[in-house]
């Protein structure tokens, strides 16, 4: 537990800048009007994504795109356009592939999937990480012992099981657990390819 | 389209030609200058802006009636918010739950309810600093000061030996002091006496409010006991006037009965100049006297986010009869009402109600004349200095009923006319008008940013109506009141718009956006959090019996409460909801409420707690749900409290998710 608190705090003190950042300074705008979020070059305001306040504690998108070993993670939240779900009031656990897990799939998947034709199908993979709901290690525990289902975002459901002391989803343990302000992320070592996909 | 334009355009003649000829100007207008800025920029865009963006200006509107204050931005009239300060608000739960109740308390009791008028923002060196904003009620005298960070009322403390508290809450340059004026003369001590004895035997006090300049916290350093007039406006003197504050006053007659008639026989009434330095002084050199007084003084504590209501018993007091020095009478024509010093400290302007004319006079002037002794006789022992001695000008035929004057900072000033519903630009010096747009309709106050400083933003004025009739679609016998924008940047005003108010808008203050946004409070930390009945993890919560009393010690998170299952709770009881937002993210506040409770809601920020009392009436099993729209699970953050009879022995205990405790 000392552990996971200390990663978490390591989390939350690193600046969030992974995502290109929020334009939250008072830039001269001869109005004197301020932007209160991102705008693209076109004017088009992105959202809560990019809403930056100093105080709060990090959301899901913040910490993952904070850290290094997420890079293809948050690259992918990007290129497929599901920032803002991750940034949104939630509650939502996310069930984060390392780096490493997404170089475990076949030479060339990432590339392909990063590509801007293949964004839906991107996306659809990347909510099957996500479950629209509030989970904490414990509350997963009890999962498996009430026999509770893990419904994701994608709609499919994940098997929850126990072995050895770990905790499993999609059949891969659970690594490392972070609060974040709108729910929890989990750290996986493999991605959780959907089944209907 | 072409119709309307043309009825606008018959409107506008026709307003212009009433108002030339029911005041006698010969400034009017043939046609209304819309032709739009420098810029070229069409009114619409001139007030715009766009989603997302911020506005340039905040506006703090009182709501008048209502008890509170709005906050807008400028110039788009977009509402944010209404800051509960006099009056009970079910929304944010404020005079509601336990921790504000004693905001209310004054010693009448709890007062639910009040009329609050004049918001002054705190300066330093003359200029805004955006600390704190100062409001006064006028029913139950009170002033209220609302923190800039959170938005939030901190203080109130009443004001005894006063009626009406009229001529309020103007601070001084340094915010040294935040003054109360009674509007009512009073038999001071309070007492049994006939009404028609009123005269020389009532009096008026007007308060000066010592304000802490690091918490802000508020005392009443002295009363000057006045003459029983009515004391009706007020502002302090700035630059070289500062140290001088100064009151208007109508009924010198001292009428006690029909005061539209009564009170408006004598020729001129009186600004009072008060020497608040030198009152300083005759407290150092004990002339003041200590006497009894009850009144309540209440302050919220950030930290323990509870109110204390505490009753003080005991004023000072300053004689202004018998304190030569301290008090100068400035003869000024009936019943003047706004009192208006502007950004240089020189001009005093005093608004006639009844009068054909502005009056203005001159602090330089007044200095001499009092040194001159330039006086015109005295009343009960005030000396009235020679209004030619102090008069500096007027402004002839402004126009009709006079209220309230602000500045540019560029040397205009803009006064307000009820009765020819417009506001009149004129120049300090001069005297001449430069400049004549109306209102829609029967203005009152007016409110430049900084208008009433040593440091106006002359950009925008806003004119706050009191009459509205067909400008909105109509909701029935009441309609809104509403405030109207102008761009003041030009040589002419120009309308720019006008939106609808909460309450009476009765004055208002506004501030560069700049000054505030920054550092706006966001959430409260939950480490810093010291309220008595705080829960900060959900491994804390716990229900506690204490005889009839039952603590619940509950925690709210995205998107559940825990506990959220309670039983062995039994009718008689009294249950207390102390209830933790845990969150620590920006923008995320969680509401609760029970069905049957005899109270509001609870809208808590992150990391605060709130407290409410809910008194079970029948057995069964009641739930309890959020009540602000928190995330996507919002519907499901709900929850029950079994209610057995009275003198059951169901076991206390409280659960989520199947593990109970108890």
């Amino acid at each position: 537990m000392k552990k996971l608190s200390l990663f978490a705090l390591a989390v939350l003190t690193v600046v969030f800048m992974g995502c290109g950042g929020g334009t939250s300074q008072s830039a001269g705008n001869d109005s004197g009007s301020k932007a209160a979020s991102k705008k693209e070059e076109s004017g088009v305001i992105k959202g809560q994504a990019y809403v930056q306040d100093g105080v709060s504690e990090k959301n899901a998108l913040q910490v993952a795109a904070s850290l290094d070993d997420f890079s293809t993670l948050a690259k992918a939240v990007m290129a497929a356009g599901v920032e803002n779900a991750l940034a949104n009031n939630g509650p939502l656990t996310v069930f984060a592939p390392t780096n490493a897990a997404f170089e475990k799939l076949p030479a060339g998947t990432v590339e392909t999937l990063l590509k801007p034709e293949n964004k839906q199908k991107l996306a659809f993979i990347l909510v099957n990480h996500v479950a629209p709901s509030n989970y904490p290690i414990e509350t997963l525990e009890k999962n498996i012992k009430k026999g509770r289902k893990l419904f994701m975002a994608s709609g499919e459901y994940l098997p929850v099981e126990k072995k050895d002391g770990k905790i499993y989803v999609g059949g891969t343990p659970i690594l490392k657990s972070v609060k974040v302000s709108n729910g929890w992320i989990h750290v996986i070592g493999d991605v959780l390819v959907p089944k209907s996909k | 389209m072409k119709f309307i334009l043309k009825s606008f355009s018959i409107l506008i003649v026709f307003a212009l030609t009433w108002s030339l000829s029911s005041c006698g100007g010969n400034m009017g207008e043939k046609k209304a200058d819309n032709s739009g800025s420098a810029l070229g920029k069409s009114t619409a865009e001139r007030v715009f802006v766009a989603p997302g963006q911020h506005d340039e200006f905040y506006g703090f509107i009182s709501g008048g009636f209502s008890g509170q204050l709005a906050v807008y931005g400028l110039p788009s009239g977009r509402l944010f918010k209404v800051i509960p300060v006099f009056s009970q608000d079910g929304e944010k739960a404020y005079g509601y739950n336990e921790e504000t109740k004693p905001m209310l308390q004054t010693s009448h009791g709890f007062v639910p309810w009040d009329d609050s008028h004049h918001p002054d923002i705190s300066q330093t060196n003359g200029e805004l600093d955006g600390r704190w904003v100062f409001i006064n009620a006028n029913n139950t005298p009170r002033i209220a000061r609302v923190s800039l960070k959170s938005f939030e009322t901190e203080e109130i403390i009443e004001i005894p030996n006063s009626a009406g508290n009229h001529s309020s809450a103007f601070v001084t340059e340094n915010t040294e002091y935040v003054v109360a004026g009674t509007r009512f003369g009073v038999p001071i001590p309070q007492r049994d006496m006939s009404i028609e004895d009123y005269k020389g035997n009532f009096k008026a006090a007007l308060s000066f409010v010592k304000v802490d300049p690091k918490t802000g916290h508020m005392n009443i350093a002295f009363q000057v006991l006045m003459p029983g007039f009515d004391y009706d406006l007020t502002h302090p003197g700035r630059g070289k006037s500062h140290g001088w504050m100064f009151f208007s006053t109508y009924n010198t007659e001292e009428a006690n009965s029909l005061l539209e008639v009564n009170a408006s026989q004598n020729d001129k009434d009186f600004i009072a100049a008060i020497n608040w330095k030198k009152a300083e002084e005759f407290i150092k050199q004990g002339k003041g006297k200590m006497m009894p007084a009850k009144y309540a003084h209440n302050v919220y504590d950030e930290a323990t986010m509870k109110a204390t209501s505490t009753m003080e018993n005991q004023v000072m007091t300053l004689d202004a009869s018998k304190l030569p020095g301290l008090v100068y009478f400035l003869p000024t024509p009936k019943s003047p009402h706004g009192c208006d010093v502007d950004p240089t400290g020189e001009y005093i302007v005093g608004s006639g109600k009844l009068a054909a004319a502005l009056t203005v006079h001159s602090f330089t002037k007044m200095l001499k004349a009092i040194e001159d002794k330039a006086f015109d006789g005295e009343a009960y022992g005030i000396p009235i200095l020679k209004f030619e001695a102090v008069n500096a000008g007027t402004v002839v035929q402004p126009g009709l009923g006079p209220l309230h004057t602000e500045f540019d900072g560029k040397g205009n000033a803009y006064t307000t006319f009820f009765i020819s519903s417009e506001v009149v630009k004129w120049k300090l010096g001069t005297w001449e008008v430069i400049d004549r747009k109306p209102t829609y309709y029967s203005v009152g106050h007016l409110m430049i940013p900084g208008g009433n400083s040593r440091k106006p933003y002359g950009k925008y004025l806003v004119a706050m109506n009191k009459i509205t009739k067909d400008r909105y679609l109509p909701t029935g016998p009441e309609v809104c009141q509403s405030a109207q924008l102008y761009d003041i940047t030009g040589e002419k005003m120009e309308m720019l718009l006008d939106f609808p108010t909460v309450g009476e808008p009765h004055y208002a203050a506004g501030c560069p956006a700049s000054l505030l946004e920054d550092k706006s409070q966001k959430i409260y930390k939950l480490e810093d959090n010291q309220h008595k009945y705080a829960t900060k993890s959900e491994k804390e919560a716990k229900v506690v019996r204490e005889g009839k009393n039952v603590h619940i010690y509950m925690t709210m998170i995205r998107s559940h409460f825990a506990p959220d299952n309670i039983e062995g709770v039994k009718v008689g009881d009294k249950v207390f909801f102390h209830v933790t937002n845990l969150e620590q993210d920006y923008d995320v506040p969680h509401g609760i409420s029970m069905i049957g409770a005899n109270t509001s809601e609870l809208l808590i920020m992150p990391g605060q707690t709130e407290t409410f009392v809910w008194e079970p009436k029948e057995v069964g099993v009641w739930p309890f749900y959020c009540t602000d729209f928190c995330s996507a699970l919002h519907q499901e953050m709900q929850g029950y409290v079994r209610v057995s009879p009275a003198g059951s022995s169901t076991p206390l205990k409280w659960g989520l998710d199947g593990e109970w405790h108890n």
